[in-house]
C-alpha cells in the first residue's frame, strides 16, 4: 500500500509543527494557490511504513549479494557513524577554510591513499559517480590533444566487453566510438586494435581486469601501441578491487582513470547511489583534472581553484563532490592501511576462484575455463537454455528463493546467457559454501523440474513483474482515484 | 585484517580446492614484468577505536545556530526518524533495483518520491533523481536540446542563476558545442531584465532557464518569462528551490500552462549540509517529454498473479542498453538520499513543508529589519524568499561573499535565515555584523 493510500485529511505528525503567520510582503501573483497531494500521516505511521518497505529489500546487511562488477562488500558501520558526527553532518560546504581544516585534511589524506594505490600523480575527488569520472577523464584527454593543436583525434576506442557508460561518456564529450573485439580467451584482439589505431585515435578506455573477469595479459603491449599511435589510455576502475594494493594502473601504462569508491572503498550503494568516482592522472594529464582539489601549504589545507589550475576542464558539481561518501571512503582506507589493501585483492581473488572451481564441478559452464578468475568470473547458461529451456534470468530469479541476491546477468553483452559473479573479500567460506549448495540444488532442479526454475521467484513479495506492461502503460506516479473528492484547486 | 572473515585454515582449504598452495599464485596470469605496488608511504591500519578518535579530533565545531550561509545549500531541521530509517541496512546497503522482486522496498520509495516531486512541482512526471542541482540543470538543458532535435543549440541562462551551476553547465555543454547566452539582471530589482529578450526572437533559441527564487534570493517574474518563451517556441526550464514551492507558484502553473522541464537541488528536503554532499538533483517534465528524460524511472506494473509491483522502466533510454546512443551516460542515481527526502516529505506533509517555507521567509524578513537598523542596505527591491543581498559600508565576514561572484556588487553579502533560527540567533547575528 502506498503512503498516499494510508493518508487521512488533516492528520499531522505534530512534532514538526511550526508557529507561523501568513505571508504579507509577497504579492499574490507569486504565490501558490493549489494544494499538492502529499500523504497526511502521524509519525509512527510514517516510521512503520518505511520500516516495512525496507524489509522488502535484499541488501548486503541481510544477504550475500554477488552482483558482478558492483563489488558489494561489507559497508562498515563505523564509516557511517563517524562520517555523520554532528560537526561533519551540519557543516556548510561554503564555511570558511579556516573552520573546515579537519574536513579538508580527511579529503587530503584520501587523495594520498588513492595516489598510493593507483600509481598516479594527482587526483580530483570531485566526480560524483564512476560515469562522471569517465566524463572527466575523457574530457581531459580531449583537452590534452587540443592543447597540442591536435584536432584530428576524434575517435575513442572501447572494447566490446566494456561497461555501457564508457561509450556513453565518450559520446557526451563529442567523440566517435570505435568498438574493438576481444578474443575467445577474453583478451583484446591486438590485430584489430592495430587496424583501429591511427592519427584519429584520441585514446582507449579499458577495464583491467576486464568485465570478463580476467586480467588483460597484453596490457603493457597495448599501452605501447596506443602511445606510439599518439593516443592515451583511460582506466575504468570498476574492477580495481581485484588488484588493489598489488598492482597499479599507473604502472600498467594508463594515463588517466577513475575509481569507484562505492565499490573498492566500501561506501554504501544506497539502492542505486550516491557513489563517488575520483579521477586520477599521470604527469601528462594532471593539469586538466576537474576542480576543486585539496592542497596543503605548510600545515594548512586549502581548495585549489581555477586560479592555480587554469587548464582544468572545470567543475563537475555544485560544491566538492559527494563529500559524505568521500569521508566514508577515507575512514575505510585508513582502517585498512598499507597491509590491508593487498589483502583485499588476495582474498577477493581467492573467493572468486574458489567459487568458480566449485561451480564448475557442479556442472556449470565457465565462459573462460582456461583462465584464472580475477575477483569475479562468468558462467554461461547457454547449454542449459538449449537443453532445458532455462535461461540465466531463471537461475537468477531462483537464487532469490534461496535467499541470495542474483549475480549480474546478461552483462557483458557478448557472452550469451551469462551470470557475472563477484563474491568480494568480506564473504566467509561458509557463506560461499551455502551459495554453492543452492547452485547445486538449482542445477538438479533445472534437470528434474525446469518449470520450477522458470517460474521463480516463488517466495518474494511479488512474482515476476510484467516489464512490457510497465513500459507500455507507463504509470510513473500515483494519482488520486476519486479526483472529485479532493479539493484540487482549493485555496490553502 | 578488518572486514575479512577468513581464518588461515579457510585459506588453505580454499587454495587446495583450487589446486594451489600459495595465495600469490592467484595472480600468476599477470605478467611478471609488471611491478608490484609499493605502499610504503601509506600508514598502517587503525582499529575502530583509534579511527573514532581521529574523526572526532578532526570534526569541525558544531554550531547549532548555524552560520547564515545558504547560496545553494540550506540548513533545515531534519526529524530524527529520517536518518534513523535511512540508516537501516536494507536501504543503506542495497544496490540499484535490477532484480525488482528483491527490491520492492527501494522501488516503492522511488515511486512515492516521483509522485511527491511531480505534485510539488505541479508537473506530470519526475525521474528517480540525478547527482545534484547543478548536474540536473545541465541534464535539463541537454534534454531540451534533444527535444529540439538538436537543431537549435543556443540556450538562455540568466546571470541570476547560481554561479556554481553556471560553471558546471559550461563544463558539460562546452564538450558538445552548445552556446550559452547569459542574460543580464536589472540592477534595481535583482531579477532578469525582460527588455533584452526581444533580441532573441529569431527562432534560434532552444531553451530559457528560469530560476525561482534566483541566486540573490529574489523572486523572478516567472509568468512573464514563461509567456515570452511560449510565444517564441522556446522551451522553459524551471530551476527551483523545492521548499519554496510549498509557498510559491509551482512551475507547472507558470503562465497557466507551465514550464516544460523542472529541475533543482533536492538538499533542502531532509538532507544534511554534510560538507557539500551527497545531495540529489531532481528533474520533472511534461508527460510528452518523458522519453527524452535522462536517469532512472520507476513504473508501476503487476506480476502474473495480478499483484501490484514496481520496476525500473523505459530502460531503453539508458547507457547499459543503448551504450553510445544513450540519452545520458548517467548510471547511478542518488537513491539513498532520495529515501531521506521521501521520508522527510512524508513526515512533514504539505502543511509542514509550507510552514518551513513560511517560517524561513519570516525569519529572513525579521533579520532584514534588524540589519537595516545597523545601516546595512538591501540591494534589490524584488520580493524575496529566504535569502537577501545586503550591502555594508565596510567588508564583513558574515554570510556568503557574493561580491566574489559579482564584483559589481561591492561589500555585499548573501544572507540566509531558515526556520532553524531563533529570535535570539537573529539578534546575536545582527549585533555581530
Amino acid at each position: 500500500m502506498l503512503s498516499f493510500e494510508k493518508s487521512a485529511q488533516n492528520r499531522r505528525a505534530n512534532a514538526f509543527k511550526l508557529n507561523v503567520s501568513e505571508v504579507k510582503d509577497i504579492p499574490a501573483n507569486y504565490l501558490r494557490t493549489t494544494r499538492p497531494h502529499f500523504p497526511e500521516l502521524a509519525e509512527l505511521q510514517v516510521v512503520r511504513h518505511f520500516t516495512q518497505l525496507s524489509r522488502k529489500n535484499f541488501s548486503i546487511d541481510t544477504q550475500f549479494y554477488p552482483l558482478g562488477s558492483c563489488t558489494m562488500k561489507y559497508n562498515p558501520r563505523a564509516a557511517h557513524v563517524l562520517a555523520t558526527l554532528p560537526g561533519y553532518f551540519h557543516h556548510h560546504p561554503l564555511s570558511p577554510e579556516k573552520d573546515s581544516q579537519g574536513v579538508l585534511e580527511n579529503f587530503y589524506d584520501l587523495q594520498q591513499s588513492i595516489l598510493a594505490v593507483t600509481g598516479m600523480k594527482k587526483v580530483s575527488l570531485a566526480p560524483m559517480a564512476g560515469a562522471q569520472g569517465e566524463f572527466a577523464g575523457v574530457a581531459m584527454i580531449k583537452a590534452y590533444h587540443r592543447d597540442r593543436g591536435d584536432f584530428e583525434r576524434v575517435e575513442m576506442l572501447v572494447p566490446d566487453a566494456a561497461h555501457g557508460t564508457n561509450p556513453a561518456s565518450a559520446v557526451q564529450c563529442g567523440f566517435i566510438v570505435k568498438e574493438i573485439p576481444t578474443t575467445a580467451e577474453g583478451d583484446v584482439n591486438l590485430e584489430e586494435l592495430k587496424k583501429a589505431l591511427g592519427p584519429k585515435t584520441a585514446g582507449i578506455m579499458l577495464t583491467n581486469p576486464s568485465t570478463f573477469g580476467v586480467f588483460e595479459r597484453q596490457i603493457q603491449e597495448i599501452a605501447k601501441m596506443v602511445h606510439e599511435a599518439g593516443g592515451l589510455l583511460y582506466y575504468d576502475g570498476a574492477n580495481l578491487n581485484a588488484v588493489l594494493g598489488e598492482y597499479r594502473p599507473g604502472d600498467m601504462g594508463f594515463d588517466v582513470m577513475h575509481m569507484n569508491l562505492h565499490k573498492t572503498f566500501a561506501t554504501p550503494h544506497g539502492g542505486g547511489g550516491p557513489g563517488a568516482g575520483p579521477v586520477a592522472a599521470n604527469e601528462k594529464l594532471a593539469k586538466y583534472l576537474p576542480l576543486p582539489m585539496v592542497a596543503k601549504k605548510g600545515e594548512t589545507f586549502y581548495w585549489e581553484t581555477e586560479k592555480n589550475c587554469p587548464s582544468s576542464i572545470g567543475y563537475l558539481n555544485t560544491f566538492m563532490g559527494n563529500a559524505g561518501v568521500l569521508m566514508r571512503a577515507f575512514i575505510y582506507a585508513r582502517m585498512l592501511g598499507r597491509n590491508g589493501f593487498p589483502r583485499v585483492a588476495q582474498i577477493a581473488t581467492l573467493n572468486a576462484n574458489y567459487l568458480m572451481k566449485r561451480l564448475e564441478k557442479i556442472g556449470y559452464q565457465l565462459a573462460f575455463p582456461k583462465r584464472r578468475a580475477s575477483h569475479e568470473f562468468i558462467i554461461t547458461a547457454k547449454n542449459l537454455k538449449d537443453q532445458y529451456g532455462v535461461r540465466a534470468l531463471d537461475i537468477a530469479k531462483r537464487l532469490l528463493d534461496y535467499g541470495f541476491h542474483a549475480p549480474t546477468i546478461y552483462f557483458p553483452i557478448n557472452v550469451p546467457e551469462c551470470l557475472l559473479i563477484e563474491p568480494t573479500e568480506t564473504e566467509s567460506k561458509e557463506e560461499l559454501d551455502r551459495f554453492i549448495d543452492a547452485m547445486a540444488k538449482i542445477y538438479e532442479e533445472i534437470k528434474a523440474n525446469p518449470e520450477l526454475v522458470k517460474t521463480a521467484p516463488h517466495t518474494c513479495p511479488v512474482r515476476r513483474l510484467d516489464e512490457v506492461k510497465a513500459a507500455r502503460e507507463l504509470n510513473l506516479r500515483w494519482r488520486p482515484e476519486q479526483l472529485s473528492l479532493i479539493e484540487g484547486n482549493a485555496n490553502l | 585484517m578488518p572486514f575479512i572473515p577468513h581464518t588461515e585454515a579457510d585459506i588453505s582449504e580454499m587454495l587446495k580446492a583450487i589446486g594451489l598452495n600459495d595465495i600469490k599464485q592467484l595472480f600468476d596470469e599477470i605478467p611478471s614484468s609488471l611491478k608490484l605496488a609499493d605502499l610504503s608511504s601509506e600508514p598502517l591500519g587503525l582499529n575502530e577505536m583509534e579511527m573514532s578518535r581521529l574523526m572526532i579530533a578532526r570534526a569541525p565545531e558544531f554550531k547549532p545556530q548555524g552560520d547564515f550561509i545558504g547560496a545553494g545549500a540550506y540548513e533545515h531541521f531534519i526529524p530524527a526518524a529520517v536518518w534513523q530509517i535511512v540508516s537501516r541496512g536494507e536501504f543503506y546497503t542495497a544496490y540499484t533495483p535490477y532484480q525488482a522482486e528483491a527490491s520492492q522496498g527501494s522501488l516503492q520509495v522511488i515511486y512515492e518520491y516521483q509522485t511527491m516531486m511531480a505534485e510539488l512541482m505541479a508537473m506530470d512526471v519526475s525521474n528517480a533523481s540525478l547527482y545534484d542541482g547543478s548536474t540536473a540543470l545541465a541534464e535539463a538543458i541537454l534534454m531540451a536540446i534533444r527535444l529540439k532535435n538538436e537543431k537549435l543549440k543556443k540556450v538562455l541562462l540568466p546571470k541570476t542563476v547560481n554561479p556554481r551551476y553556471r560553471r558546471v553547465v559550461k563544463t558539460v555543454l562546452s564538450q558538445l558545442d552548445i552556446e550559452i547566452i547569459e542574460l543580464n539582471y536589472d540592477v534595481k530589482t535583482g531579477t532578469t531584465d525582460l527588455v533584452q529578450l526581444s533580441q532573441y526572437e529569431d527562432n534560434t533559441i532552444a531553451a530559457l532557464v528560469i530560476p525561482q527564487p534566483n541566486f540573490f534570493g529574489c523572486l523572478e517574474p516567472v509568468d512573464q518569462l514563461t509567456a515570452w518563451a511560449q510565444k517564441n517556441k522556446v522551451l522553459t526550464i524551471a530551476l527551483v528551490n523545492p521548499t519554496a514551492m510549498a509557498l510559491l507558484k509551482a512551475p507547472g502553473e507558470w503562465n497557466d500552462t507551465g514550464a516544460d522541464i523542472v529541475c533543482g537541488e533536492g538538499q533542502p528536503l531532509g538532507v544534511p549540509l554534510a560538507s557539500g554532499g551527497p545531495y540529489f538533483g531532481f528533474l520533472c517534465c511534461k508527460q510528452e517529454y518523458v522519453r527524452q528524460m535522462p536517469g532512472r524511472l520507476v513504473g508501476k506494473t503487476s506480476d502474473e498473479h495480478g499483484r501490484e509491483g514496481y520496476t525500473l522502466t523505459l530502460q531503453a533510454r539508458e547507457q547499459h542498453i543503448r551504450r553510445a546512443k544513450a540519452k545520458s551516460n548517467i548510471c547511478t542515481n542518488q537513491g539513498l538520499v532520495v529515501v531521506a527526502a521521501t521520508i522527510y516529505m512524508s513526515l512533514l506533509g504539505f502543511d509542514g513543508l509550507r510552514e518551513v517555507a513560511l517560517k524561513s521567509h519570516q525569519n529572513t524578513s525579521e533579520l532584514l529589519k534588524l540589519l537595516e537598523k545597523k545601516s546595512a542596505k538591501k540591494l534589490f527591491v524584488a520580493p524575496f524568499f529566504h535569502e537577501i543581498v545586503m550591502q555594508f559600508d565596510k567588508p564583513i565576514s558574515a554570510g556568503y561573499d557574493i561580491s566574489a561572484d559579482y564584483p559589481e556588487l561591492k561589500n555585499a553579502r548573501l544572507i540566509c535565515a531558515t526556520e532553524t533560527k531563533t529570535q535570539q540567533d537573529l539578534i546575536v547575528f545582527a549585533e555581530l555584523v
